[in-house]
């Protein structure tokens, strides 16, 4: 355990400084900042380019010819090739920019409607986020499509044994996210993919969890289409990303229409745009994406092995303290090799407010609520869970902050 | 930032009636029901009254939620139990006030429900205060007008980014808002 500690605590020391959000007092006493899976903080590498582009480069992109604008362009197509670099191969899949992975979700159930008839099937998870569900929901009620979904073990894991049963050949498309958000499990998408590809469904892939937290790409998974979040990777808030193969983004239509989003525009009529602008009307976000590579940046110098090694050793440390505090349920595999870096819990007796409440006052910011999660919630039997999740930054006294935060809240309730 | 401190909202007096609620039985025998729901955070409320012509006659305040929640709805039984429906629409409308940061009027005695005036210092919790109160509201405006109570919601924000004071759609108790 020393080791472990020694570790977690390396990593994290050298990371903190970068990070000045860290520095402040929550109530007189110092930020333990537990939510990172809600939002990762930002380094200093980023505010400063976010700055910079303001500063210096500040124009709008693809639309003129004058020097600011030819800068402004080059930073936001940047952060694409980064990001391609990344993740994917490249002249076979591309990186459409979007403002957040729920946008790119829905602009998938949007774009591939066309495809669909009434009665089929697109088949989720028990455990998927709002964003990717809602949108599903829309789609369905507006195509009279089934929804169906992947159950999960009792200890929150997919269960995929019936999973051939659930493939049909009705089912078109099959969504699952990497990582949950609540329970923390890493799903087996490379397996779930090749089933769907078996019956010609098409895979969508939800990373807002999983990207930055472990080493993968896109080919890996087996997938089709993946969306993430640039602010959960220690990115600015405001720009996703939706990484998909050439032959499918082809079939998709666009979302929005617009400015930078056509090829040509008629009176009755217009043409698209050339992937990825066709689906990238109106004015994006480019300070976020000028910023967004020096996260990559930051997560490449670490390397994404030890920051996979980093969590699972501080989920680890986190499981085994939080074991110990008897009553506390705690969701989720417990194997820190199959989770991502975070933990949802909840003490009978302490509604999850007022147990994020007294932790607050402590200094420790955690979420508690149903995490965009409320039909999981609902299979887990409870209406809320707190949930700690973790960051480069967090170090095993983060960890300890919590544990005495929730003992506090324990005698403020005798419970 | 909030300046609220600790002391301020889990008073031990919030405690005592989260730890033992007061009316928290259902009635066997009630002329209203009425529930509201915090679907974001999962309080729950189920209110029954009891009328013995102007006065309310017996509350029954079924909570499930946090202690914010449950106290308030335990202090809104202690509190109207035998008052007249009048005077309990002046307390909640007086409490719903003082949660807006409204002084409390020296001719109201809250009892022990002005152990709750330190929630306003925490604009997220406001909502938890007030659901078992906007749930007695829709409960008392049901049956004058003689229709079934529809379930509320104190989650509902204004554009100023406070929680709208009540979520009713027809009614009196709001002409402050």
């Amino acid at each position: 355990m020393a080791e472990t500690k020694r570790a977690i605590n390396e990593l994290a020391g050298l990371e903190r400084d970068q990070f000045p959000i860290l520095r402040r007092d929550i109530h007189g006493k110092p930020l333990v900042y537990l939510d990172s899976a809600a939002t990762a903080q930002k380094p200093l590498s980023v505010l400063a380019a976010e700055e910079y582009y303001y500063r210096f480069l500040n124009a709008n992109v693809h639309r003129g010819v004058h020097t600011l604008a030819d800068e402004a362009t080059t930073a936001y197509e940047e952060c694409r090739a980064r990001v391609a670099r990344w993740l994917v191969s490249p002249n076979q899949e591309s990186v459409i920019i979007t403002r957040g992975a729920t946008s790119a979700l829905n602009l998938i159930a949007y774009g591939w409607e066309h495809h669909l008839a009434p009665g089929d099937e697109i088949v989720l998870t028990e455990m998927e986020h709002h964003a990717n569900h809602v949108p599903w929901i829309m789609l369905a009620k507006r195509k009279n499509l089934v929804l169906k979904y992947i159950p999960l073990t009792n200890d929150g894991r997919l269960d995929l044994s019936d999973l051939p049963a659930l493939l049909t050949p009705r089912t078109k498309i099959v969504t699952l996210t990497q990582v949950s958000n609540v329970l923390g499990s890493i799903n087996p998408v490379a397996e779930v993919a090749a089933a769907a590809h078996q019956i010609g469904a098409i895979v969508v892939v939800d990373a807002a969890q999983a990207v930055g937290h472990f080493p993968f790409t896109f080919e890996d998974l087996g997938a089709d289409l993946l969306v993430f979040s640039a602010h959960k990777c220690y990115g600015p808030m405001g720009l996703g990303f939706l990484v998909g193969k050439n032959e499918m983004l082809s079939q998709l239509n666009p979302l929005e229409g617009g400015g930078e989003m056509i090829e040509t525009v008629g009176w009755h009529d217009a043409t698209w745009a050339e992937i990825p602008h066709r689906f990238e009307a109106g004015t994006p976000n480019v300070a976020a994406a000028a910023a967004f590579p020096a996260a990559i940046d930051l997560l490449e110098e670490i390397g994404l092995p030890r920051v996979r090694e980093h969590e699972q050793s501080l989920v680890a440390y986190a499981w085994e303290q939080l074991s110990a505090i008897d009553g506390l349920v705690l969701y989720g595999p417990s194997d820190s090799t199959q989770r991502g870096g975070l933990i949802s819990f909840h003490d009978p007796r302490i509604h999850p407010h007022d147990m994020a409440q007294l932790l607050d006052q402590q200094g420790v910011a955690v979420r508690a609520g149903h995490h965009c999660a409320q039909p999981l919630h609902r299979r887990l039997g409870v209406v809320a869970t707190t949930r700690a999740s973790f960051g480069v930054y967090t170090n095993q006294d983060d960890i300890d902050a919590l544990i005495e935060g929730i003992l506090f809240a324990r005698k403020v309730f005798d419970a | 930032m909030s300046s609220g401190s600790l002391d301020s909202l889990y008073r031990e007096v919030v405690l005592d009636h989260h730890r033992s609620p007061r009316g928290n039985r259902p009635l066997t025998e009630f002329d209203v029901e009425a529930s509201g729901k915090n679907p974001s955070c999962g309080d729950e409320v189920t209110m029954q009254l009891k009328f013995a012509g102007e006065t309310i006659a017996a509350i029954g305040v079924l909570s499930q939620g946090c202690a914010i929640s449950t106290s308030s709805g335990s202090m809104l039984a202690e509190l109207l139990t035998g008052l007249s429906v009048v005077e309990a629409e002046r307390i909640a409308d007086v409490f719903k006030q003082i949660l807006h940061g409204e002084e409390i009027p020296p001719d109201v005695d809250l009892g022990d429900l002005e152990a709750l005036a330190g929630v306003r210092q925490f604009p997220m919790r406001v909502k938890c205060a007030l659901l078992p109160w906007v749930t007695l509201l829709d409960a008392i405006l049901a049956q004058r007008q003689g229709r079934q109570p529809e379930p509320v919601s104190t989650e509902s924000y204004n554009q100023d980014g406070k929680p709208m004071q009540v979520t009713l759609k027809e009614t009196d108790h709001d002409r402050h808002a």
